[in-house]
């Protein structure tokens, strides 16, 4: 159960949010995230928010991936 | 988050492939790497990436799987309390299927007990809210991931003033069964690929304690294929340089610190507790329990009989858990045991690692 998901914050009601990924949405608690902003990303798990996503930090790590990606096709 | 697809990207795949391979031919000597978290369990079987390393780079799993190492009392007292009158048992999922010292948790709800799979701790508050004349107890299973979850439902109780939401406490924290596998003489393990979700709430700092004391490297890192590769090419690098650090290789979840709000909450609810785990005995300060002043919420002080525990014969969970075997060696794996007709807990949840192998692994081994 240690499943997190990346899902969007789209709305907030002070403690209650609505987050959704794939056109899913869910109602979910943001008591253990209370400082979530709609529009940020947020790991959800057993109904509630978790953690945010570094916009930042997933960018570098993809940015990495890209390099290994580019790197291959030119072998 | 565009380009999210590169963490699944197959090139991306294949160029960390090949810098693994290479960096396992420059260091002559192999290496064995072990994952302590169930849903990395299931995403290196799903991927198949165990196939995909080079021969002497191996990957074992530990005992990342809560509901595999929780011990079969702990469902023996769930079905005493399941069989009380005006009682809901709320659980998730996965424990609806674990052996007790009897019956499952599914087969006393097919006899007429009021047991609820439920998503979250939340779903049985909302349940003790349409029901105040009745008990509702949550099965409270699950590492740090899950702890402040429950922690919050317990506080939101507190809050609405809902007296008939009770747990069961048996949740599990991982760092003091790390200790437990770094002192076992019997596991050669040379690093840790490190739990990426529990990281989230505990922060990697929690695991430094395992390069600076024990000298074992480990990588925090998440889920995709790419994540556990940039993982296993660090632990290789580490070996073969002799180092030990714990790196965040997650930077996108995982802070130093973690999450300061839900610590907060779960230290107020909670206390360490001495704790068993199948597979270990008992670890000191593994386990989560209520502290005293919320007594009223712990269920596992109401006064019951308890059968004799005991485990279903002939079953390894506990060796698969310690990392001392991989299910292919344990003489139930697909010879009786099976996800539609599980022996044991390793086998029944969706984290196990006899589960994961049977799914994606079944015919590995094949030519020892």
């Amino acid at each position: 159960m240690c499943l997190a998901i990346p899902m969007r914050l789209m709305e907030r009601t002070e403690m209650e949010g609505v987050v959704e990924l794939d056109g899913i949405r869910r109602t979910i608690s943001l008591m253990l995230l209370p400082e979530a902003e709609v529009g940020q990303h947020v790991l959800v798990h057993a109904g509630y928010a978790i953690g945010a996503v570094d916009e930042d930090e997933a960018a570098t790590t993809l940015e990495l991936l890209r390099e290994y990606a580019d790197n291959m096709e030119d072998l | 988050m565009t380009d999210a697809g590169l963490l699944h990207d197959r090139r991306a795949v294949a160029g960390l492939v090949h810098d693994i391979v290479e960096a396992a031919e420059k260091t002559a000597r192999g290496a064995t790497f072990m994952e302590v978290c169930g849903t990395h369990t299931h995403a290196v079987a799903a991927a198949g990436l165990r196939r995909m390393l080079p021969k002497g780079v191996r990957l074992i799993s530990g005992p990342g799987c809560p509901v595999c190492v929780t011990p079969v009392r702990y469902l023996d007292h769930a079905l005493a309390l399941a069989a009380l009158p005006d009682t809901i048992l709320c659980t998730f999922g996965d424990l609806m299927r674990v052996p007790s010292s009897t019956i499952t948790l599914e087969q006393a709800r097919a006899e007429g007990a009021t047991v609820h799979v439920v998503y979250s701790a939340r779903d049985a508050l909302a349940l003790a809210e349409d029901n105040p004349e009745t008990r509702v107890v949550f099965l409270a299973v699950g590492f740090e991931t899950t702890v402040p979850t429950i922690a919050a439902a317990l506080a939101e109780a507190e809050q609405r003033i809902l007296e008939n939401f009770l747990i069961l406490p048996g949740n599990k924290v991982i760092p003091p069964a790390m200790l437990a596998l770094v002192q076992d003489p019997d596991l050669n393990v040379h690093g840790f690929l490190l739990p990426g979700h529990v990281s989230v709430l505990t922060g990697w700092e929690t695991f430094r304690f395992l390069a600076t004391d024990h000298g074992v490297p480990g990588a925090v890192v998440g889920f995709a294929p790419t994540d556990v590769l940039r993982g296993v090419l660090d632990l290789l690098g580490q070996h073969s340089r002799g180092t030990a650090e714990v790196v965040n290789l997650y930077g996108r979840a995982v802070s130093p610190e973690g999450n300061r709000t839900a610590a907060e909450v779960v230290d107020r609810m909670f206390e360490p507790a001495h704790t068993e785990w199948r597979g270990f005995g008992e670890i000191p300060d593994s386990g989560l329990t209520l502290r005293e002043q919320w007594a009223h919420r712990d269920a596992g002080r109401i006064p019951l009989e308890l059968p004799e525990p005991h485990e279903p014969a002939g079953c390894r969970c506990g060796d698969v858990l310690r990392g001392a075997i991989d299910p292919t060696e344990c003489p139930l794996f697909d010879a009786g045991c099976s996800p539609t007709q599980p022996i044991g807990a390793c086998m029944v949840s969706s984290e196990g690692t006899c589960s994961a192998w049977f799914r994606h692994e079944r015919w590995a081994n094949t030519n020892q």
